[in-house]
């Protein structure tokens, strides 16, 4: 059993898309011990002892991420389908650079960027999310 | 997509993971960091009856330096060669390891998975093939090693026995005055590149004093081009030179239409990967500091 099956049909958390299922266009990316893997490319028993982080996992107590804010605030999307990979992709980077780069951005994406054009929204989101992670506000 | 049932087994070691290919037979595979097999089985294309996880076997992703090699664990993770400080001397491995596919990918791809695999358009092989690079075996209680020339016979086909596995991938520091660069050139960030050109050279002054030119996807092996290393061997890099070595490259090129374009357009582009290849490397001789990485839209 993959693991993305066994997020979504055992632990019925269907955050976690299934896009391409082919490796290729990472929606149904989640975080391994922190880092960001493609669900649909590891079994489930591979998992065996590691924390696993999916979309469901960035809010609190009802509060939403500073990610999960910045990509509503931005309007960080197109249709959708690619937001959570997207943002846990976007959480391991601002977790590992503080201030990134426009290029350690879209090199930190490149493994979520799918069929929509313009992923402007999604640079602007993940720059506003970096900045209020750093405390330098509160969102736009 | 599902793959079609299959026995999984955990290895404790590679002796034990040796133990099991032996036991279950021709259709057992080695599972390593999964980025290829596993979407192979998705498709059906490969079945295997048997999986041995080599995952959760300790001490086999490691890199380390000792007396002037640089030790890399077979299970080492192309994201853990990307920031490994022993990887950063040798500047060619980082622009191998930070351009394979996707962050994802380099997250769980290693090494010796890439090795084993000798896919013709994989980077590692490609890269390798310029440096001393001597790939340790296992099989059983015995070990074995050899130089990646010899270990990579053919597309997708390896030295390796059915029972055998990589445990270790040598690679010896080049010497003062030597600089190397990858350049690969892919369409998007997940696939394989179309094309790729691997160049490692020492200078003494403005000549080259050694060179080795390996060419990518471009044939069933990676491609060593003699006669382009001869262009510039002990020779001055100039312009003529280099414009020789290009030439020479592109006619060793043995590219095959396909998807990724036509054996016509790849051979222009391997040189053109080859050039600008070269002229960071010997940038990186001379001791500057350039930054190169796979090229994709």
């Amino acid at each position: 059993m993959l693991l993305v099956e066994f997020l979504r049909e055992e632990l019925e958390l269907t955050g976690t898309h299934i896009g391409c299922d082919t490796t290729y266009c990472g929606a149904c990316t989640v975080l391994l011990n922190g880092m960001p893997v493609k669900s649909c490319t590891i079994f489930a028993v591979q998992a065996d002892g590691a924390e696993i982080m999916t979309v469901e996992g960035l809010e609190k107590d009802g509060a939403l991420h500073p990610i999960q804010q910045a990509f509503a605030d931005c309007h960080g999307l197109q249709c959708g389908y690619c937001t959570p990979g997207m943002m846990l992709s976007a959480l391991a980077l601002l977790e590992r650079v503080k201030s990134p780069t426009e290029k350690d951005i879209r090199k930190a994406i490149a493994g979520n960027t799918c069929r929509c054009t313009g992923y402007q929204n999604i640079f602007r989101a993940i720059e506003a999310a970096g900045k209020t992670m750093r405390g330098e506000s509160s969102g736009n | 997509m599902f793959p079609r049932a299959f026995n999984y087994h955990r290895a404790g070691s590679l002796k034990e993971a040796s133990a099991l290919l032996s036991q279950l037979g021709e259709g057992a595979k080695v599972l390593a960091g999964g980025q290829s097999l596993i979407p192979l089985m998705k498709l059906r294309f490969a079945s295997p009856t048997d999986l041995v996880d080599l995952n959760f076997v300790p001490q086999l992703a490691h890199i380390r330096e000792e007396n002037g090699w640089v030790r890399i664990g077979a299970l080492t993770r192309h994201a853990e060669l990307e920031r490994a400080a022993a990887a950063a001397k040798i500047a060619i491995l980082r622009d191998c390891a930070a351009g394979i596919a996707d962050v994802q990918v380099r997250n769980r791809g290693t090494i010796g998975g890439s090795l084993a695999e000798a896919d013709p358009s994989a980077d590692w092989a490609t890269v390798l093939s310029v440096l001393d690079t001597r790939v340790f075996c296992v099989r059983g209680s015995n070990e074995r090693e050899m130089p990646l020339s010899g270990f990579i016979k053919d597309a997708y086909t390896t030295a390796l026995e059915h029972d055998e596995l990589i445990s270790e991938v040598r690679v010896m520091t080049p010497g003062k005055n030597s600089g190397g660069a990858y350049l690969a050139f892919k369409r998007a960030a997940p696939v394989y590149p179309t094309a790729s050109a691997a160049v490692q050279l020492s200078l003494d002054g403005d000549t080259c004093a050694e060179i080795a030119i390996a060419l990518g996807c471009v044939g069933l092996t990676p491609i060593r081009p003699r006669e382009a290393e001869q262009a510039l061997r002990g020779r001055q890099m100039s312009e003529k030179t280099i414009a020789a070595a290009v030439e020479a490259a592109r006619a060793a090129a043995d590219p095959q239409s396909d998807m990724r374009g036509s054996a016509e357009y790849k051979r222009e582009l391997v040189g053109a990967l080859l050039r600008r290849a070269m002229e960071a490397a010997a940038r990186r001789a001379r001791g500057e500091s350039v930054e190169m990485g796979h090229l994709y839209a």
